[in-house]
């Protein structure tokens, strides 16, 4: 096998095995628009780290942590309706980033990239960024596995029985931030929160835990990682987009087999 | 009264929302193994009032003392668990409490929900969630249930041996019960008190008291009054000021009135 492919396998993977808990999270807390609207703001990212001359993967993850918090700050003002104020950023944020590109003449960006992923071009240091955003969110949320379910339940409930609701959910809005930066690199950022919820979705009804849930949704986006770019090598189509028509044919499967003792 | 029966005071607690006054000048004490059952209009700031009891909602003015150390449980008044949640009974009930499986059927089955154990959330009718949301709220030993609507979306069938369940959980477990219902006449024969509010306390006593309330009958209209006689205990027994137009009251006129 040649190395790129190799690598890319293992990036994709990693990112499988990040997005199955996470976007399972997305898909019980109804989050699939922030996910995007941060996606949204990596190209914002990208466009700033060119700008300011740092490391694009640095810089994307800070613009997406700094969009988590603002997001997290300007929900709890409830001055606005929550898709709506994620419209206006993801949007905003989105346009800026193409803006800022513009004026930058010297500056050549394959947009494409950005916007599709560009998984065959995964090098070693992009698998390094995997393994340490993989560790550190995937750690983090083993620990605030708990009380994340018990807020996703009910947040005054979890709140009365102890839980530190907004701290929890600060932290995890900043997890989130930093799994869909790591993800735009493979996925591309039109694409990260069809990685993070298909997955989930087709697991939901072969599952009775949220822990199963997890796991079946890692094992789907692993199946869809290796489907996807064995179909983008023989047909020569592009892989980001591979991974998405394969993980959705998943999808498309799961509601057709019959469910076990799930009820639904 | 001893002040260690005291479980929780609200003094002159007003909370405004937006610029609107939700509540103004309320206060309530509930009192170790007492029924206290808010009841009032749509909009009447009872919900609210739960909430800067719990310590959810912080009150503009005014002040919550629970007692040090106060164990609450806490039913909410609408549980949708999204049906994209895999969760059980049984994982439900170890959320957050440490326990085992014998306790947990043991609490299960104290509030009629034995069968439950393995059901997921999503497969429950409103009246069972309702029963196993109570047995988790009575996993952590409350001293103080607060119960937002215990038997919406549960039928009148349900809704009476809801009602007898929480009275029977009164006397086995000694937990005072604080909760909100827009019915006064099916949660008559489980209250011990009952505060009429309408953002503010329109009045306060025992049901059959209130019941009779000039302001309670102008809040609710006559319309009420023939349920009201089927369901009360006794309906000439008279209890105390809170009668007639001198009760209603942000004063202690009718506090002490039972």
């Amino acid at each position: 096998m040649d190395d790129f492919l190799l690598r890319a396998l293992l990036g994709g993977l990693g990112v499988a095995l990040i997005a199955g808990p996470f976007g399972s999270f997305v898909v019980w807390r109804r989050l699939a628009y922030f996910g995007d609207t941060l996606a949204h703001s990596a190209l914002l990212g990208v466009a700033l780290g060119f700008f300011f001359e740092v490391d694009p993967t640095l810089a994307v993850m800070a613009v997406c942590l700094l969009m988590a918090v603002l997001l997290f700050v300007l929900q709890r003002q409830r001055r606005l309706p929550a898709d709506t104020l994620l419209g206006v950023l993801a949007h905003s944020a989105l346009s800026l980033g193409l803006v800022v590109l513009a004026f930058m003449e010297q500056v050549r960006v394959d947009l494409v990239a950005y916007l599709f992923g560009d998984i065959l071009a995964i090098g070693v240091s992009d698998l390094l960024w995997v393994l340490a955003v993989g560790l550190v969110s995937l750690g983090t949320l083993f620990v605030l596995w708990r009380p994340l379910l018990s807020i996703t339940l009910h947040r005054d409930m979890a709140r009365v029985e102890g839980v530190p609701v907004d701290l929890v959910e600060l932290v995890f809005s900043c997890l989130i931030a930093l799994v869909v930066a790591m993800m735009m690199k493979v996925v591309g950022l039109l694409l990260v929160t069809a990685l993070l919820i298909i997955p989930a979705a087709s697991a939901r009804r072969f599952v009775a835990s949220p822990e199963a849930m997890a796991v079946f949704a890692v094992l789907i986006g692993c199946g869809a990682v290796v489907g996807g770019l064995t179909a983008s090598w023989h047909l020569d189509t592009p892989a980001g987009p591979s991974i998405v028509v394969v993980a959705a044919l998943g999808f498309v499967c799961s509601q057709l087999l019959p469910s076990s003792r799930t009820g639904l | 009264m001893p002040a260690d029966d005291l479980l929780i005071a609200l003094d002159n607690v007003s909370v405004d929302l937006r610029g609107r006054s939700v509540l103004s000048q309320v206060d309530l004490d509930v009192r170790r193994g007492e029924i206290l059952t808010l009841i009032g209009p749509n909009g009447a700031g009872k919900t609210t009032l739960l909430r800067v009891a719990l310590g959810l909602l912080t009150p503009s003015r005014g002040e919550v003392r629970p007692r040090a150390g106060l164990r609450v449980g806490y039913v909410p008044q609408r549980l949708h668990p999204d049906q994209s949640f895999p969760m059980s009974v049984q994982r439900l009930m170890k959320l957050t409490a440490q326990t085992n499986r014998d306790s947990i059927e043991a609490i299960l089955d104290e509030v009629g929900a034995g069968s439950l154990l393995k059901a997921p959330l999503a497969s429950l009718s409103g009246g069972e969630l309702q029963r196993v949301l109570l047995a988790r709220a009575l996993l952590r030993d409350p001293e103080l249930l607060v119960l937002d609507e215990p038997v919406q979306g549960v039928d009148v069938h349900g809704q009476v041996e809801l009602y007898q369940l929480i009275t029977a959980l009164r006397h086995t477990r000694g937990c005072s019960v604080l909760m909100v219902s827009h019915d006064l006449h099916l949660v008559m024969a489980s209250t011990d008190r009952v505060v009429c509010l309408n953002r503010h306390i329109c009045c306060t006593g025992t049901p059959e008291a209130v019941s009779r309330d000039d302001r309670f009958l102008q809040l609710f209209g006559p319309a009420v009054l023939p349920h009201l006689a089927l369901y009360s205990h006794d309906p000439d027994h008279r209890h105390n000021r809170c009668n007639g137009q001198s009760c209603c009251c942000s004063d202690a006129n009718c506090k002490g009135g039972e």
